[in-house]
Order: C-alpha cells, then sequence, then structure tokens
C-alpha cells in the first residue's frame, strides 16, 4: 500500500494510477445515466454519505468519542442552507456564500454539544448525544411558533438550487454534444468537496492534533499527563466533524430542494455511525468504503430483489422493502461477527525514520 | 545544588482514609529522589497530587518556586514534570515512535488550519517531533521497535517507551511510578542505569520503586512513607538502618 503510494520511487506508476482514477470517477456519471438518471442521484447520495461519515470519523475514529446525534449537525446545515435560500424567508444567498456559515454553525452547535459532555465517555457519551439529536430535530418541528421559523413539521420547499454565474446545477444542460443533467453536475461538485474532505482528514490525522486526537483516544488520563489539554482537543473534534456535517447538509438541501425534520430522524445517525463502525472506525479508507456500501447496496437490492424471485418462483412472494431491510441488516450482523474491526481496520502507521544511526 | 520541588503539610483523604497526612519534603535539583514505603503508604496518592490527578486537600507543591499544587495534569505537564504510570498507560494503537511523538505536543504548536495547508514552519515542526522522537526511542534503546504497535512491545520496553514519551515533554522534573515492577534483576540494573543517565542528563528524577536494590543502588536520598506520614527521610543506607522503618516493613520487633 504504502510502496504503491510512494511518489518519490514511482512517480510514472502514481501519478498514472492517479489520472486512470480521476478519469473514472469524472466519468462514472455517464455511465450510470446509462442505466438510469436515478443511479446518478442514488451516487450523489453516496457521495453525500461519504461526506458525511468523514465527519463522524472524526470524532469517533480519531477521538474515540460516540456521537449518536450527528444527524443533528447535518439537519443544522441544511436548515441554515434552506433560511438563507428560499422564499421562507425571501432570502436567496449565494451557495458559497451560505455553505461556510453553514458549517460554522454546525462546528458552533459541535462544541454546544460537546461542552456540558466533556467528561462523559462510551456508553453515556452516547446517550446524551443520541438525546441532543433527538432535541435539534424536536425544535425543528416545532420552532413554527410563536414565530414561524422553521415552518414546522411541514418543511421547506422550493428551495434554490446552487447556481454559479450562469450555470444552474437543477437543470440540464448540453456541453459538446454531452448531455449534462441535473445529478450529473451535482454529483461533480460533490466529488470536489469529498477530495478536498478526505485530503484534510488524511492531515488532519497525521499530524500534531490528530495524534492528540488519537491520544485521547487510546487514554485520556495518559493524554493529560502528556500536557493534552483534553478539553480543547476535544471540542475542536467534535467542532471540526459537525462542520462537515453542516457542509453535507447545506448540500443536501440544494439538492433535494426540500427539507423537513423527516429527513433528520435518528436512524440517519445510525446509518451514519454504521458506516463509520462497518468500514473501519479510524481509517480514512475503511470509512469511505462504508459509507459506499450501507448507501448503495440497499439500492441495489431494492432494484434486484422483485426480479431475482419473479425469475425463481414466478411470482413476489416478499415485498422488495422488507426483505431488503432483511438482507441488509443479515449482512451488517456477518461484518461485525468475521471482521469486528470493520472492513478495512486502521492499522499501525509505520514511518521510515530519517537518518538512523547503527 | 538548589531546591527544584517544595513540598509542604501535603493532606489528601479518600472517605475516611487519610492517604496523605502533613507530608513535607524537598527535591533538589540534579538529584534521584526516591520514595519508598510498604503497599498502601500514600505514595501513589502522592505522585497522583503532584502530577495534578487529584488536588491536595491541604498543602502545597512549590515548583521552581511557582504554586502547582491546583493546576490540571496538562498545564502541570507544561511546567515541567512528567510522569510514568505504575499499570502502563501508553497508547497501545499508536506506533511506539506515535507515542513518543505525542510526548511532543506540550512543546510544539501547529494547529488546525497548520496541519490542514501543511506550510513550510508546520512540516518543519513535524518532521523535528519525529528526528527528536526517534532519538528518544534511541536514547532508551528501543528504537528498533519505532514502527510496532506500543501495546505488542514485551512488557519492559512498555516501561522503557513511558520514559520515553514522559523525556519528550522536556521536563525538569521526571517522576517515575514504579519502573522496575515486574522485571527481573538484569532488566532492573538495566533501568539503574538509564535513569542514571537520565540524571546525568540533567532530568532530576523522583521514583518510587518496590525494588530495594534499584533504590538503594540510584537513589541519592530516599523518604520513607507510611500510612500517610513521612516516617524517615535521608541517604539510602541511612534509611535502611532506621528504626522505624524496619518496623513499617517488618513489624514491630517483640520484647524478647
Amino acid at each position: 500500500m504504502r510502496a504503491l503510494f510512494d511518489t518519490r520511487r514511482r512517480p510514472m506508476l502514481v501519478w498514472g494510477g492517479v489520472a486512470l482514477i480521476g478519469i473514472a470517477l469524472t466519468g462514472l456519471p455517464f455511465a450510470l445515466a446509462l442505466v438510469g438518471t436515478s443511479w446518478v442521484r442514488i451516487a450523489d447520495f453516496a457521495i453525500l454519505y461519504v461526506l458525511l461519515a468523514l465527519g463522524l470519523n472524526i470524532v469517533v475514529g480519531f477521538a474515540g468519542l460516540l456521537d449518536l446525534g450527528y444527524v443533528a449537525f447535518y439537519a443544522v446545515g441544511a436548515y441554515a442552507y434552506a433560511l438563507l435560500a428560499s422564499p421562507h424567508f425571501g432570502l436567496h444567498l449565494p451557495f458559497w456564500v451560505i455553505l461556510p456559515i453553514g458549517a460554522l454553525l454546525a462546528a458552533f452547535f459541535g462544541v454546544v454539544l460537546g461542552a456540558p459532555t466533556l467528561k462523559l465517555r462510551g456508553d453515556y457519551l452516547a446517550i446524551v448525544t443520541l438525546g441532543f439529536g433527538e432535541i435539534v430535530r424536536i425544535f425543528l418541528n416545532n420552532l413554527s411558533q410563536p414565530v414561524n421559523i422553521t415552518n414546522g413539521p411541514i418543511g421547506i420547499a422550493r428551495i434554490d438550487p446552487f447556481r454559479l454565474g450562469a450555470v444552474d446545477f437543477s437543470r440540464g444542460a448540453r456541453l459538446l454534444g454531452l448531455e449534462l443533467s441535473s445529478p450529473m453536475k451535482y454529483y461533480w461538485l460533490l466529488l470536489a468537496a469529498v477530495l478536498a474532505v478526505i485530503a484534510i482528514n488524511l492531515r488532519l490525522q497525521n499530524s500534531r492534533i490528530g495524534r492528540a486526537w488519537e491520544a485521547i483516544r487510546e487514554d485520556e488520563v495518559a493524554a493529560r499527563a502528556m500536557g493534552i489539554n483534553t478539553r480543547n482537543v476535544k471540542l475542536l473534534a467534535f467542532a471540526m466533524g459537525a462542520s462537515f456535517g453542516g457542509l453535507a447538509g447545506g448540500m443536501f438541501a440544494a439538492i433535494q430542494m426540500f427539507i423537513s425534520p423527516e429527513s433528520f430522524v435518528l436512524t440517519e445517525s445510525v446509518m451514519v455511525v454504521s458506516m463509520v463502525v462497518l468500514g473501519g472506525m479510524g481509517n480514512v479508507w475503511g470509512v469511505i468504503l462504508g459509507a459506499l456500501l450501507l448507501a448503495i447496496v440497499p439500492e441495489v437490492l431494492r432494484w434486484c430483489v422483485e426480479p431475482v424471485q419473479q425469475v425463481l418462483f414466478g411470482r413476489t412472494l416478499v415485498d422488495p422493502e422488507v426483505i431488503r431491510m432483511l438482507i441488509f441488516g443479515f449482512a451488517l450482523v456477518l461484518v461485525m461477527l468475521f471482521r469486528p474491526a470493520g472492513l478495512l481496520p486502521s492499522a499501525v502507521r509505520k514511518r521510515e525514520l530519517a537518518e538512523r544511526r547503527t | 545544588m538548589s531546591g527544584l520541588l517544595e513540598a509542604c503539610g501535603l493532606g489528601k483523604r479518600f472517605g475516611g482514609v487519610q492517604a496523605l497526612a502533613g507530608v513535607s519534603f524537598g527535591i533538589q535539583r540534579g538529584e534521584i529522589y526516591g520514595l519508598i514505603g510498604p503497599n498502601g503508604a500514600g505514595k501513589t496518592t502522592l505522585f497522583n497530587t503532584l502530577t495534578g490527578i487529584y488536588a491536595p486537600d491541604a498543602g502545597t507543591f512549590l515548583f521552581e518556586g511557582r504554586d502547582i499544587s491546583r493546576l490540571p495534569p496538562d498545564r502541570i505537564a507544561a511546567a515541567g514534570i512528567a510522569r510514568t504510570f505504575q499499570n502502563i498507560r501508553l497508547f497501545a494503537n499508536l506506533s511506539a515512535l506515535e507515542n513518543v511523538m505525542v510526548g511532543r505536543h506540550v512543546r510544539t504548536h501547529a494547529g488546525l488550519v497548520g496541519a490542514i495547508l501543511r506550510d513550510r514552519r508546520t512540516l518543519a515542526e513535524e518532521a523535528a517531533i519525529e528526528r527528536r522522537a526517534g532519538e528518544l526511542l534511541e536514547y532508551v534503546g528501543i528504537r528498533t521497535y519505532a514502527n510496532a504497535a506500543a501495546g505488542t512491545l514485551a512488557y519492559g520496553d512498555q516501561r522503557r517507551l513511558e520514559i520515553a514519551r514522559a523525556l519528550a515533554t522536556e521536563p525538569r522534573l521526571l517522576a517515575l511510578d514504579e519502573p522496575a515492577a515486574g522485571m527481573n534483576a538484569a532488566e532492573s540494573a538495566a533501568l539503574g542505569r538509564l535513569i542514571r543517565a537520565i540524571r546525568d542528563d540533567g532530568v532530576t528524577v523522583l521514583l518510587i520503586e518496590h525494588d530495594v536494590r534499584l533504590v538503594m543502588n540510584v537513589c541519592d536520598r530516599v523518604m520513607v512513607l507510611d500510612y500517610g506520614e513521612k516516617i524517615a527521610e535521608g541517604a539510602p543506607h541511612e534509611v535502611q538502618r532506621d528504626a522505624r522503618v524496619i518496623e513499617a516493613y517488618l513489624g514491630a520487633p517483640r520484647a524478647a
């Protein structure tokens, strides 16, 4: 793995590989569009989940703080976007202004959640964060009175899509004879965002702050004794993780053009935690794999469960929706039984020590 | 020699147990100061009060003239006191090298922005952290295992790694909590040589130890605790002959 990424030893191979993967990722929506435009949308949502999982990975995987209310930050980002770019308040700010606001606001909420839970760990922290997630959702549900802020359970509709100059992300376009649909445009934008977030994750992990997070995960008492201000470093993890959630939320609101508290239920938090755990806590590549699998496999099952039954039995015996979740749950149990540390567990990082004396 | 640490009238109570009762002592710059006593004498409590895990109920610690008695552990590490743990507390899933690199945290500055942008200063700092960590592993003699997960090292090597990690914080006072526990005679003798080398390089050492031979061999002065009280202090060979110390360890002599 390391040799593969060692740019000094085999620059041609590495950059060739990067170029190949880049072309494949860029061209992917065209291939998916051949199967159906809905698959491009599924790819968009898969990337959104990767964003969420990478954000949560900072809190859960790096710093070891089990957060079951992560969807709250997703909601904060989404509502920040919806309120600032919809007819609801009549505000229509451009997305590149709102997305940073949403991320910052989510980071602030991350600190708000983090501050009272600094002394909690493991199960206790999980319960408090779970409650926090629910509180945010219930607030969104009820903040329609006395002043209508969130429009309550009805949600906010007609949210502005991303617009950049003349390019409207909600409309299809033709470019050089290629048909570019709206999900495709969002796909490339999301791809760019996720690449940036991956780079940030990898750099953070391998830094002074990242090591401090991991030290806290491994042994908080020892980390403090080594001079790490655990309060600040934990709050930083909460804020950083939440800001990615807020960013993903803003993009979600723009793609859907409609949000309601329904989208931010506990199951979503559980889903993102499952992605992190299934893929391999703390390992960026594992988390990406986990997120992609859990986002795409249910869709594939939804698509193939019925035809398979038709071929085998000649009719539909079980409702696709039921058997889909059954297979999905079963697969999760199997993975946890046989690979308890995740599909790609995080390994000890190796470093080549310079100027080795003998 | 001048005073590095001055402890004055320390008291700490846990429920009905008086773990420390009016303990006072002073550690001089450049010495190896031993702390011994039977099990339950209050050694580890004293240690934990010094390093900020507990706040003392009474008394003060003056470190380099500054009152540190109620500072949190991270501030005490920043002030220049580093410690190891009786029950080893390494970052088990990080490599040995990274464990020591974590120790550099308190003397380095790179923040979030530096980590993400990797500007020249951050890269230079990171390289310096790694270089220093490598040197410290070499110093305690486990550089070969730099890339092994700390939790997989042999027991004695884990103890050495704890020392390297503590030294990475650039302490003026290194507090070792039973570093020879579970070591055989040869290992503990080697540890004694390491402790002396650390002192010779300018770090004052506070040593809690059960291994009497190690204490007698390396310590310049020894304090004996029993039931939270200081019952003797002095050069090792004097303390060894002290009647109260013998009584504390072996019980009161029976009337002949």
